[in-house]
């Protein structure tokens, strides 16, 4: 799970986040601005500052916000000139926008805010639909407006081209102001409140988001058009309310309620994807109708309230279909606000003490959580921030700690300049050092030390034992040393002084001040300095109910038992006992073990036998689960090999049979979960050949991961594979996500007599994926179904397998996230027009994506038991062919091709329902946060050019279609550190970078493109060559090896680019294959793997089959046929890591003295020819 | 009485020569002095009963009935098989406590003394001390067997020993527990004398 954080402001208008992975508060990178309100989305922040303007943060990131401008230029032809700008009276404008008509020069398209600049100049689109056109990007066309065709005809009277520039939202990790919306006709009316949410309710534009504000007046406002590409919007449109509005609160969907100056509440309904400002207001009565409603914040299905008496309030049966709710029920606490985050987890201020805190316990099903939890985290930035202008300072202060013993005048200055330095800016306030006096006879007092006292101090520190920090170490008065910290707080309310505005400052300087004297050493807060606190907003901070987080644990003074007894605390101390029990364990395992090796073994041979009950799948028709008695014998050699046979023992017309399985043959183990069953397939070559594994159904989950875990450490074992996969391992991925690797034997690739690639060992690894991509210097990144980008740890195991099957380390939870889709379907009759009752012959109302089966909401199921719901079904409007505004979808019949539209022809219509699935598993891999992505590729390296120092190069596209390269990727170090964006014309869908740096991708538009000078010192290359596609194909995915490249069309075709040579790497033409293909993998030797759409075998069909072309020469890049491996269900493939060239002398050799025995001429590269002519006989 | 071979060498041979011999005897069994086992599955009831006391004074039980029957032989059949993993699958449960809890409950123990007619001692101890410290090997050593010890200024006069071994008595009682435990859960820690020479 992804870092995120918390926004909060503290009474001096000061702005921190706190990261769920962090226990420390950060302050805001920009701090120049003091804020009243924040609101937070997961990129950005809104928020109003003291001046009373609203503000937006944009979260840096690797991709930048990047919009097109776009100008046409449009020409006429005349006879005398030709094509030029002198166009018809009756003409559009000689430059305008797409429609032509309204007047567009390019000088005249500004920049909409300051917050944005130009990437580059102007240029013309020479990309006309997904193909090059000729050079000056001119379409063609017999008239405005028409058709417009990229060649130019005799009949061509008008032409057009696009000019097209980009500009980038610049302010990021910045405050960026929002024009206020005054009118300058009337009386300025500031914002007072505002609230961010709404990014559940569509997700077009990307990163929509729901901006309301509330002004001083009690008017309420939105904010039109704010996206992930448009992060301030456009304009404010206020919105008519039936009393005036004094606080807001936007959930992540469809609540929104406003608090009136009179104490009721106002709840917003009619808020859908077509109408994000919804409709019509209601009115909710506050609880008691003496305390009025003061504040109020909204999730998805909650709301919590706080009235006037600072009670807080859950409202009860809130959801989209009724967003008032039912009734009250009054919480424990008092809170001065509550704030509802992502997944409805609740942050709450206290009343009393402004301390904040988390509600712990909140689940989808307890929405009310358990108890309040205290947030102690301390402030980092005051440490770190301090840190670097304080390092100078903290020495200084030490030393004038020791002068000041004698004097007391030095102390304020000291505070003072800690203040500065604590919190830079204009608009510090200056009577820092004025309150500092009054207060300060004590604090002077204590830092009046002896020098023995601070000479000593820092030795304390130094100490590992103070890792959890104790009052002792703190300077202060010999005589009173522990009341140090205890006196600074009793200090805290006598100089609360009402004349001054800002009431905590002098703890807060009073704080710094000891935080530099222990030599800005990591020593956080005491619990009892806390942040006051004035605003929380968790919009952006995702806690999942079970995570675990940091935020309460910095209890110093209190309970140092906490701290103390964790055992893995003091590593000092633990060391010494720790090693020694290591040193002597080692000692003794030498004493009684090395000196008697050569005893023989007392036992020579165990046969150890696991017996149990499964399901079978049987052999004769008809097919069906019988149940079978099933008993796995291990054997010991006296060499220690283990060897095992699997025997089922069935019945079949009462009589007793069985078959077995030798374990060193089995190729595969691959779990199959479904909705009902908990089954695996078992695979050997022979069983691969036939398509038709051995398939075991167990009664529980745990049953069969059991079964999965032991049969599968049985092979490994067998086969004496163990440990992580080695660098040149072949990854593979199932339809279900499982991720299986392959140790590749030398011969796998050998030119004459591979390996035949059914023999292949898969053993399966921990985690869920879509995407798996090597390279052979061991660098390995995945990508889930919901595009998270993960990278491996180089540990194994993890998932159902445990103990000697796993590594001990390098295993971390992982999750995915996918939806389910059904389809409601609905025919029209004259009558009542379209309804949800069919014809007889017509498919079920509610079905799959092919009708045949039937799916209903309530009976439909999350993928298999491992998958839970994590939201309710919601209408995908996002599938091919366009929805109208319902989500609906239009055919003449079923099935048909539909259209988002209806016409007078269409007699059905069905829409798409989707709800999404997570699953959470753990495996070897680790989350490179935040960009999600939706293809990855490492540079496969050439074989004896590894580890040559230079980093290893990773391309990707991003969900979105940006185009990235990841900077700093090494087998130390494979998650990198950047990414650098590579600007497009177009979103992109597929990427590979070749071994010479050769980088191709494909556009969603189906169009390849090359990259040209890519290079070690120029990772992102220059520009872009677009190279047309096959004729008539749409392009979906391509592979470069060493030299060849291939690309797959969305009809299954794959192509080879003809006539890449290295000063023409564009090559010249595609050449057809083979068809049957749904991906490919191009690896460092040129070898070429694809996934088969269909394979029959003796037995049964496959659909998704791991294939191998044969006969891939230099001379014959081609190659010339397919030899099957594993299938039934495989999605992907990545070859890339596998450099392992077969050992060419030997196989030469023995080629060799084969064909030498057939008495053919000898001499290599007349062997080779000869022997791939008698291939047939010699190696079969 | 039947003790952990591990137990028997550190106990009766740690200062013998290796490789250790043993006379194994094959009549007259010393009814007086010990159980018959008659059949393996007394074996494994006997192993069995230990990991349930353990498990009592750890988790009052709840581990141990929490886990299903064939977990239960999953335990016996790894520790019979020399299978680490096996054993360990279900092991490791045994040996985890709850979060907010510092440690087991009590630890299981038991101190053997060549020198005494008592068998063993065995007695309620928890890992932590009320003040949130941590107990150590040690503290347990002052607590029920203060003989053990040296006296703060005289010389040392036995050996505490675990799995052949002798850990630091600042060792914190609760990892021992958690990681130099026997297969029965227990901790069997032996106290000879110091080897003369």
């Amino acid at each position: 799970m992804p870092d995120s954080v918390l926004w909060a402001v503290d009474l001096f208008g000061r702005v921190y986040t706190l990261s769920t992975a962090g226990q420390y508060w950060e302050l805001c990178k920009d701090t120049q601005l003091e804020f009243k309100r924040v609101s937070a989305a997961t990129q950005c922040c809104w928020g109003i500052a003291c001046d009373h303007q609203v503000y937006v943060y944009v979260c840096a990131s690797d991709v930048p916000i990047r919009r097109r401008e776009e100008a046409y230029e449009n020409q006429r032809w005349n006879p005398v000139g030709g094509f030029c700008e002198k166009l018809l009276p009756s003409d559009r404008w000689p430059w305008s926008d797409v429609s032509g008509l309204q007047h567009r020069p390019l000088d005249g398209v500004a920049l909409p805010s300051l917050h944005w600049e130009w990437e580059s100049d102007w240029y013309v689109d020479e990309n006309f639909g997904g193909e090059p056109t000729e050079k000056g990007g001119w379409t063609y066309a017999i008239d405005f407006p028409a058709t417009y065709t990229r060649d130019k005809k005799w009949n061509s009277c008008v032409r057009r081209r696009r000019w097209i520039r980009y500009r980038r939202y610049k302010s990021r990790d910045s405050w960026a102001k929002i024009p206020s919306k005054d009118d300058p006709k009337q009386l300025p009316d500031p914002f007072n409140d505002l609230s961010v949410g709404g990014w559940e309710i569509t997700d077009e534009p990307v990163g929509r988001l729901s901006v309301w504000a509330v002004s001083l007046q009690g008017k309420v406002w939105y904010r039109e058009d704010v996206s992930h590409p448009n992060p301030e919007g456009s304009s404010w449109s206020l919105m008519d309310t039936p009393a005036e509005a004094a606080q807001i609160s936007c959930g992540p969907h469809d609540l929104l309620w406003v608090t009136l100056w009179e104490g009721q509440a106002l709840v917003r309904e009619g808020i859908s994807r077509n109408n994000p400002k919804g409709s019509s207001w209601s009115v909710v009565e506050p609880p008691t109708s003496e305390n009025g409603i003061m504040h109020v914040s909204v999730g998805v299905a909650v709301v919590w309230a706080i009235t006037k008496d600072r009670k807080v309030w859950f409202r009860r049966g809130v959801n989209s279909h009724n967003p008032c709710g039912t009734s009250w029920i009054e919480m424990v606490g008092e809170m001065t606000m509550v704030n509802v985050g992502l997944n409805d987890q609740v942050w709450g201020i206290s009343c009393d003490d402004r301390a904040m805190y988390f509600r712990q316990g909140v689940t989808p099903s307890e929405l009310s959580g358990k108890t309040w939890k205290a947030i102690v985290a301390g402030r980092e930035s005051d440490r770190s921030h301090s840190g670097s202008s304080l390092s100078l300072l903290s020495a200084g202060c030490f030393f004038g700690d020791e002068v000041r013993g004698s004097g007391e005048s030095c102390a304020p200055s000291d505070t003072d300049a800690s203040s500065d330095a604590e919190r830079p800016g204009p608009d510090q306030p200056v009577p820092a050092e004025s309150l500092d006096c009054p207060g300060d006879p004590k604090g002077s007092s204590a830092s009046g030390p002896g020098t023995s006292r601070t000479t000593e101090h820092p030795v304390e520190v130094a100490s590992p034992a103070t890792q959890t920090p104790r009052p002792e170490p703190r300077p202060g008065p010999a005589s009173t040393p522990a009341e140090v910290p205890w006196t600074n707080i009793d200090l805290k309310e006598p100089k609360k002084t009402p004349s001054h505005p800002v009431a905590g400052l002098p703890e807060t300087t009073g704080l710094s001040s000891l935080e530099v004297l222990p030599l800005g050493l990591e020593e956080p807060y005491g619990a009892d300095d806390h942040p006051l606190w004035a605003w929380v907003s968790g919009g952006g901070c995702a806690v999942e109910a079970h995570s675990v987080l940091k935020w309460f644990s910095v209890q110093l003074g209190l309970s140092p038992s906490v701290q103390t007894l964790s055992l893995s605390i003091t590593p000092a101390q633990t060391a010494a006992w720790r090693k020694q029990i290591f040193q002597q364990l080692t000692e003794r395992t030498k004493r009684e073990l090395e000196n008697f090796r050569h005893y023989e073994q007392a036992v020579e041979q165990s046969v150890w036998v696991k017996t149990g009950t499964l399901q079978w799948w049987c052999n004769w028709k008809p097919h069906k689960w019988v149940d079978v008695r099933v008993a796995l014998e291990q054997f010991t050699g006296h060499d220690g090999a283990r060897d095992s046979i699997l025997f089922i023992y069935y019945v079949v017309h009462e009589e007793k049979k069985y078959i077995h399985v030798f374990l060193n043959e089995v190729t595969a183990l691959v779990p199959v979960l479904n909705e009902a069953k908990h089954s695996f397939a078992l695979y050997t070559p022979e069983r691969t050949r036939q398509r038709w594994p051995v398939r075991l159904a167990a009664a529980t989950e745990q049953d069969m991961n059991d079964w999965l875990a032991l049969l599968s450490l049985s092979c490994c074992e067998s086969r004496k594979v163990h440990g992580r996969p080695s660098p040149q391992a072949i990854w593979s991925i199932t339809c279900k996500g499982d991720i299986f690797v392959s140790e590749p034997s030398p011969d796998l690739e050998d030119p004459v007599h591979p390996l035949p690639c059914d023999q292949m060992f898969w053993r399966q690894v921990g985690g869920h994926l879509r995407v798996v991509e090597a390279n052979s210097r061991g660098v390995v990144w995945g990508i889930g179904y919901d595009h998270t980008a993960w990278v491996y740890t180089g540990g194994y195991g993890g998932g159902c397998f445990q103990g000697l099957a796993s590594s001990s380390s390098n295993i971390y939870t992982q999750s995915d996230v996918k939806s389910v889709y059904i389809y409601e379907n609905q025919r029209w009759n004259p009558v009542t027009g379209y309804t949800s009752r069919g014809l007889p012959t017509d498919r079920y109302m509610w079905s799959d994506a092919t009708g045949l089966q039937e799916c209903t909401k309530a009976s439909t199921k999350p993928p298999s038991l491992q998958w839970s719901w994590v939201s309710d079904w919601s209408i995908d409007f996002s599938v091919p062919g366009g929805t109208d505004q319902e989500g609906w979808q239009y055919a003449s019949d079923f099935p048909a091709s539909y259209h988002g539209y209806k016409t007078m022809k269409d007699f059905v219509r069905r829409r798409c329902w989707a709800r999404k699935c997570k699953l959470v598993t753990s495996g070897p891999w680790l989350e490179v946060a935040p960009i999600a992505l939706g293809d990855v590729s490492i540079i496969p390296e050439s074989p004896g050019a590894s580890g040559n120092g230079h980093s290893v190069a990773l391309w990707a596209v991003s969900d979105k279609g940006d185009v990235l390269c990841r900077l700093g990727v090494s087998e130390l170090n494979p998650a990198g550190s950047s990414w650098l964006h590579v600007g497009t014309d177009q979103p992109f869908a597929s990427i590979s970078i070749g071994a010479c740096y050769q980088v191709w991708a494909v556009a969603r538009d189906g169009s390849a493109f090359y990259r040209g000078s890519v290079s070690p010192s120029q990772p992102a290359g220059d520009c872009w060559y677009h190279i047309p596609s096959p004729p008539k194909q749409r392009l979906k995915q391509v592979s470069v090896g060493q030299t060849a490249v291939y690309a797959l069309d969305e009809n299954g075709n794959l192509w080879y680019r003809q006539g890449v040579t290295p000063s023409y790497p564009q090559g010249s033409s595609w050449e057809h294959v083979s068809n049957n293909v749904r991906r490919v993998s191009v690896g460092p030797l040129d070898q070429v793997w694809v996934i088969a759409n269909k394979v029959q075998g003796s037995h049964s069909l496959s659909r998704g089959t791991v294939c191998h072309r044969t006969g891939v020469q230099p001379h014959e890049p081609k190659g010339q046929g397919w030899d099957y491996g594993i299938g039934g269900g495989w999605d992907h493939i990545s070859i890339r890591a596998n450099a392992t060239r077969a050992p060419r002398s030997a196989s030469l050799e023995t080629a060799g003295e084969r064909s030498g025995e057939q008495g053919l001429p000898s001499g290599p590269a007349q062997v080779a020819g000869a022997l791939q002519e008698s291939l047939g006989p010699i190696c079969c | 009485m039947h003790y952990p071979i591990g137990l028997l060498f550190d106990l009766l041979a740690s200062s013998s020569a290796l490789p250790w011999n043993i006379t194994v005897h094959f009549k007259s069994f010393p009814e007086k002095d010990l159980l018959h086992c008659p059949s393996k599955d007394a074996i494994e009831a006997h192993f069995m009963s230990c990991v349930k006391e353990a498990d009592a004074l750890k988790h009052k039980s709840q581990v141990i009935n929490e886990m299903q029957k064939k977990d239960h032989k999953q335990l016996w059949m790894g520790l019979q098989n020399d299978r680490f993993d096996q054993f360990w699958a279900i092991n490791r449960k045994l040996m985890e406590y709850p979060a907010e809890e510092n440690g087991f409950r009590y630890i299981p123990f038991r101190i053997y003394q060549t020198t005494t007619e008592r068998p063993f001692i065995q007695k309620l101890f928890r890992p932590v001390a009320a003040d949130g410290q941590l107990h150590t090997l040690g503290d347990l050593l002052k607590e029920v067997c203060p003989s053990a010890l040296a006296p703060e200024d005289g010389e040392k006069k036995n050996q505490v020993m675990i799995h052949g071994i002798e850990p630091m008595l600042e060792t914190p009682l609760q990892w021992l527990s958690e990681h130099l435990s026997y297969p029965d859960n227990f901790l069997h820690i032996s106290i000879i004398p110091q080897p003369t020479d």
